[in-house]
């Protein structure tokens, strides 16, 4: 077991050969390109993507568990954890640079509209979706599971898997729940209301940062559920969680993110109204 | 499983090595190869280019869009899959772990998928060519870029090209940055850490904030395309000018991801053949650190011609212009070093040194560019592409030359000849300035860029350029030949082959470097 990661004279994991990096690229060729092959209705688009995301799921599950025996082994070490965390932090960065290119299109659209068309905000005939019902709700549902997902991470460090199962169960209800309503919100706009991502900037916006959200919180909840199953198993050591800890902040990271599309998306940009007619 | 391998300390053999690779040398090399492959591909086209306007009226073109889907190709080839791959992937992963004294970079597996998807991103960029083709440049403007006027699906196939290729260079960016904030030999703080680790830190770091922006970007276009979005579309209230901030945002800190590596050899080879250390290393250092954060704030100065506000414009060509502070600290920096020094003008020095001469005339007429007065004449003009060609194709490709023929012996433990080497560099030398040198002309006289046809006025400098290219060619054949011989009957290279000049620590290791290094750790003093 360990004493091979006591053998060597560096506290660094050389990671043996891998299938997954490889294995794993060819399913994102495959949902790449019947991803294309969809969007101009070739017949064997569709397949192609499912092919592609079944190959993922089973890289996910492959790479993952390969982590997990790793750590168990004791490659883990101090250090190596060190640059676990800070590999997520890194990650995570990214993703606020990812989202910050949708933020960016939403404000350009509600604050520098073009000059050459008449435009108005929100749409003609579009009713925003109402501030202060579902999203609110929502608000409070994420800030809560941002609440017990430190429950959990405390629970950890005092060597308490059980407790910590049971706040992550707790936290990945709340998700769902998130998930639901927004799956409801939508619903409502899209099916009742008719207002959909083709209504101009105001829809696209609102759709592109709020369904990307949404899809964060999903993998977020993921994220959270295997970290349950591990506390489950009595996984997680008051030492070593570089797992949990990668999920809780990756579960804040999508909270923040929330905490702006509501104030501005929901809010202020609900509120927001203008009508511009073309220059000239 | 893992522990029963864990005592391998054995190169695995045959497809496993290389299929599921986890050792930052073999995935450097893997790089190198992919890097060599996208460069030749990009060289055929730039050479398709410079025959097609050798002469006035169409020579080889079958119809001009055919001329903008290679125009598109080529910058997207030599950007993504050439410059990129060759200095991060290759030469970083080669060196980062051995200048640092770490026994491999910090994720092993996750450097597999880097590599990987990158190749993956050049094989949907290869097959976009074969449905239609992307017309649209490199920038991947809209309206140009959407459903209407690129209706095949080789502008989706393109954007999912850059995404995968974008998620490889990200991870690999996140890599590079635990590998080095965590790794380092005791006693190796940042502040002796070699000048190519630091330049390839500043590198991962604008690669972590600007490409994930990108990624958002090319979202929205392909919304645009496919899903009835308007984000670019002023008809529904978008904008196409947020596209080319979007991109710029992105773009302009990519100009310094492929120059920076370069930056970062460049230093260590004029340190190494003028048998000196280098001048002014923290200036050095903060240098590209300032490049770095400076570069985020410059975006609109491609997009003067838009119709921005003038003061707006105003501050961007004040920031861009700020950019040549650092830029000039590295340069004098450069030559502060080899004065006094005993030079030897090896090959690598000869890139080195022309590389310094060429990025700084390409640096100049950048800050020539930066006036948007200057640059609504000059915008879209062939001004604009001698200007970048300077900076990339020789600041940027002489630098992975200088790399290429001082590292060469550590990765393969056979030398160059030397000889054959000094050609190699003179005809290059050469064949680029003839080549985009005449540019400048032709921009001042208002000839645009990206276009297969020409008035007879422009003649002279299109045929002296379009020499200028074949002259290049025939080096890049003599290269392959150099490289071909390397490997064939190159002399033995000791492990330090160029003296007491070369002190960062892949020198203490035997040439080749064996398959594992550092596993005791190197102690920095």
């Amino acid at each position: 077991m360990s004493e091979t990661a006591e053998a060597q004279q560096h506290p660094y994991h050389l990671v043996d050969p891998s299938p997954w990096p490889v294995v794993g690229t060819v399913g994102a060729l495959a949902l790449t390109g019947g991803g294309v092959a969809w969007m101009h209705d070739y017949g064997w688009g569709p397949w192609a993507v499912l092919l592609g995301a079944v190959i993922t799921a089973v890289t996910m599950y492959g790479w993952w568990r390969d982590v997990l025996e790793e750590s168990r082994a004791g490659f883990h070490t101090p250090v190596v954890s060190r640059g676990l965390r800070l590999g997520m932090a890194l990650f995570i960065t990214s993703e606020v640079f990812f989202f910050f290119a949708f933020f960016w299109a939403f404000f350009w659209g509600a604050l520098v509209p073009p000059e050459t068309v008449a435009v108005s905000w929100p749409p003609e005939g579009v009713e925003p979706v109402p501030t202060w019902e579902i999203p609110f709700l929502n608000t409070i549902i994420l800030l809560t599971s941002g609440a017990t997902v430190t429950w959990a991470h405390h629970a950890i460090r005092e060597g308490d898997n059980a407790t910590a199962f049971k706040a992550l169960v707790l936290t990945v209800v709340l998700g769902l729940t998130f998930t639901f309503f927004q799956a409801y919100e939508y619903y409502e706009a899209i099916v009742v209301e008719g207002f959909d991502l083709t209504d101009g900037i105001f829809g696209s916006a609102f759709y592109m940062a709020t369904g990307f959200h949404g899809l964060h919180v999903l993998i977020g909840s993921m994220f959270l559920i295997v970290c349950a199953y591990r506390a489950w198993k009595d996984d997680f050591t008051p030492q070593q969680h570089v797992g949990f800890e990668a999920a809780a902040w990756y579960w804040h990271f999508v909270d923040v993110v929330w905490l702006f599309l509501f104030t501005w998306v929901y809010w202020w940009g609900g509120s927001l109204e203008f009508t511009v007619q073309p220059v000239g | 499983m893992a522990q029963a391998a864990a005592h391998e300390h054995h190169a695995p053999s045959g497809l496993k090595r290389w299929l599921f690779s986890t050792n930052h040398k073999d995935i450097g090399t893997m790089y190198l190869v992919l890097a060599f492959v996208g460069g030749v591909v990009g060289l055929i086209m730039s050479i398709w280019f410079r025959l097609e306007l050798m002469f006035p009226g169409m020579q080889l073109t079958p119809d001009p869009q055919f001329f903008n889907v290679l125009i598109t190709a080529h910058g997207l080839l030599m950007v993504f899959f050439f410059i990129m791959p060759a200095l991060i992937g290759g030469f970083g992963n080669w060196m980062v772990p051995l200048q640092i004294g770490a026994p491999d970079m910090a994720f092993p597996r996750m450097n597999n998928i880097s590599f990987w998807l990158t190749a993956a991103g050049m094989i949907l960029l290869v097959a976009s060519l074969f449905v239609g083709g992307a017309g649209t440049g490199w920038t991947i403007y809209p309206p140009l870029s959407s459903q209407p006027y690129h209706a095949s699906p080789a502008v989706d196939l393109a954007i999912f090209s850059l995404h995968l290729a974008g998620a490889g260079s990200l991870l690999g960016a996140i890599n590079f940055i635990v590998t080095i904030f965590n790794m380092r030999a005791p006693g190796m703080t940042l502040h002796k850490m070699p000048l190519f680790v630091w330049s390839i830190l500043v590198t991962a770091f604008l690669l972590v904030l600007a490409l994930p922006v990108l990624a958002g970007a090319i979202t929205m276009l392909l919304t645009d395309r496919n899903f009835g979005t308007s984000f670019f579309k002023p008809e529904g209230g978008g904008d196409p000018v947020l596209f080319q901030h979007l991109f710029w945002f992105f773009g302009h800190p990519e100009v310094y991801i492929m120059i920076l590596p370069s930056f970062g050899i460049i230093s260590h080879v004029v340190s190494t053949f003028s048998r000196k250390p280098v001048f002014g290393y923290l200036g050095m250092v903060y240098a590209m650190v300032a490049i770095g954060f400076i570069g985020f704030i410059v975006w609109a100065h491609h997009m003067y011609t838009v119709g921005m506000n003038t003061d707006v414009e105003a501050y961007f060509v004040a920031a861009t212009m700020v950019i040549a502070v650092p830029t000039g600290i590295k340069v004098f920096s450069w030559i502060a070093t080899m004065w006094g020094g005993s030079i030897r003008f090896t090959t690598p020095m000869l890139f080195a040194i022309g590389m310094i001469v060429l990025f700084t005339i390409g640096g100049v007429t950048g800050v020539v560019l930066a006036n948007a007065a200057a640059d609504y004449a000059l915008h879209d003009t062939y001004y604009v592409v001698a200007h970048f060609h300077y900076t990339l194709s020789m600041g940027a490709l002489f630098g992975i030359f200088a790399g290429y023929y001082y590292w060469i012996g550590k990765m393969t433990g056979r030398q160059y000849d030397e000889k054959l080497g000094k050609i190699h560099f003179w005809m290059l030398f050469i064949g680029v300035n003839l080549t985009f040198f005449p540019m400048h002309f032709l921009g001042l006289a208002g000839m645009p860029r990206r276009i297969p046809d020409y008035p007879d006025a422009f003649f002279g400098w299109n045929f002296v350029a379009s020499v200028g290219a074949l002259i290049g060619l025939l080096s890049t054949l003599l290269f392959f030949y150099i490289v071909w011989k390397t490997f064939r009957a190159g002399e033995k290279c000791p492990d330090n082959p160029w003296g007491e000049g070369a002190t960062t620590l892949e020198w203490t290791v035997p040439s080749p470097a064996p398959f594992h290094t550092f596993e005791k750790q190197p102690v920095v003093r």
